[in-house]
């Protein structure tokens, strides 16, 4: 039952190949396998958002995913977002108008505000608190998260997609259709 | 918690899935956007031996317009559903109900077919089918059956389905002129769980309203069509004062359950108030053009 599966993924712009049982759930893979631990696991049910991540391109939460899953797939961490300087502006913004505090979600609530704001250039206040509320917070209170992509928004602070023609959320889970 | 250990499978093409589960359908499970699914296997209320992965199945996620039906691959994720200008247009109350499904990194996995084959009573794409009178196509390696969507949810998390079959595709009769459609919801915050939605179909006839169909879920039974509020309706013009007795014998015909997030006379009320809120919507959408 604990036969190992082989995957190719490519991680933050870099493919490998790896080793992976099929139970091995993709937040672990990415934390534990391959030591990229920004990615953080908090109620492992899907609720909380903390492990969310970049899957194809498109948010998604790694706790309630299989790594064996990800074969063929192509995933950002926090990690590849921060080195790549994308999203720069809006971790300087997240400083400046105070979005954290313990820090805990903020890994979570940087991806989550980068994919509401490529989606949307200028999303009204309620698409922001309701694009955030997929992540959750327990110090701040959220105004300063809100304060800080709305101000990230203003600013344009991230840029849209070369692909913002292309339809989000075909089945492409497995990245295998070409 | 981590899952138990299975075996996966992931077959990329149909009749490979329909051959695994022949062979394995009582101790597998499918695996379709798992956004419900591998949290029980988190928490080990779910084991299996097999997960037969059906993410690989390309030929499951579609949605087009044939014969007067909007038919939607079983694989088709929540999120394309929500952008799509085909539901917007033929399925609005699809579309609309969409919205309040989870949170959007939630709606980029999960499945319509995912979700109708859960059966939770707490979601929204049931009830939007009884409401539409949607069918279901079922397929196992020898035989296809089309169930209509009044007959597929049996209880909670139980439905028709047998267990060497698959859901192929979903089919919803395409809006017509003179119907109108609402979507409403109570949860504590939006994405959460409904604790009473309602989905309301009605088509008028003059001023009379010739056709009423609501359907609620948050009922712990599964999700119910409000027949009696519905046959109040039928052939009656709309007023303030007919929609208040529509709530008020909706929320009588139900028997709602009390649990963490509301008590049982929370949800009457919301039964009530909600019925009113969308017959009203669904009268006023009636005749509008559909863009």
């Amino acid at each position: 039952m604990s036969k190992q599966h082989t995957i190719t993924v490519e991680i933050n712009g870099v493919s490998g190949q790896y080793q992976v049982e099929a139970r091995r759930l993709l937040s672990d893979f990415i934390r534990e396998d391959l030591g990229l631990t920004g990615t953080h696991v908090g109620c492992e049910h899907g609720i909380c958002g903390a492990c969310t991540i970049l899957f194809n391109g498109e948010a998604a939460r790694s706790c309630i995913m299989f790594a064996v899953q990800a074969d063929g797939a192509r995933i950002q961490t926090i990690e590849g977002l921060s080195q790549s300087g994308e999203i720069g502006r809006l971790q300087a913004l997240f400083a400046e108008k105070h979005a954290l505090q313990c820090g805990f979600c903020t890994p979570a609530m940087l991806i989550t505000a980068y994919d509401l704001l490529r989606a949307h250039a200028s999303p009204s206040d309620a698409e922001i608190r309701e694009g955030m509320s997929a992540a959750l917070c327990r110090c701040t209170g959220y105004d300063g998260i809100i304060k800080a992509v709305t101000q990230a928004a203003k600013e344009n602070a991230v840029a849209a997609p070369a692909d913002a023609g292309q339809p989000h959320g075909s089945c492409s889970g497995k990245g295998r259709r070409a | 918690m981590k899952p138990a250990a299975f075996e996966y499978l992931s077959p990329t093409h149909l009749n490979d899935a329909l051959d695994l589960l022949a062979r394995h359908g009582a101790s597998a499970k499918i695996l379709a956007g798992g956004q419900s699914l591998v949290p029980t296997l988190n928490f080990r209320l779910g084991r299996y031996d097999f997960l037969i992965d059906i993410n690989g199945v390309g030929e499951l996620a579609y949605i087009r317009l044939e014969e007067g039906a909007l038919r939607i691959g079983a694989m088709t994720r929540q999120r394309a559903i929500e952008r799509s200008p085909l539901v917007r247009r033929h399925a609005p109350l699809l579309a609309e109900a969409t919205k309040s499904v989870a949170h959007l990194p939630i709606r980029t996995r999960g499945t319509i077919g995912g979700s109708l084959s859960h059966a939770d009573p707490a979601a929204e794409y049931p009830a939007v089918l009884l409401a539409l009178e949607g069918e279901l196509i079922l397929r196992n390696r020898q035989a296809l059956r089309r169930v209509p969507a009044t007959e597929f949810f049996v209880g909670p998390l139980e439905t028709v389905l047998r267990p060497d079959e698959l859901l192929v595709e979903i089919a919803i009769p395409a809006a017509r002129p003179q119907q109108g459609f609402a979507f409403e919801e109570v949860s504590r915050r939006r994405g959460d769980f409904a604790i009473i939605g309602m989905a309301a179909a009605v088509a008028m006839d003059a001023r009379k309203i010739g056709e009423a169909r609501f359907a609620a879920c948050g009922i712990a039974s599964g999700p119910v069509r409000l027949r009696a509020a519905e046959a109040l309706l039928i052939g009656q013009v709309p007023s303030p004062a007919l929609l208040v007795e529509a709530g008020r014998v909706a929320s009588r015909s139900v028997t709602p359950q009390s649990d963490l997030h509301a008590d049982a006379e929370y949800r009457r009320h919301l039964i009530d108030v909600l019925l009113q809120q969308v017959a009203a919507a669904a009268v006023a959408d009636a005749g509008r053009e559909r863009l």
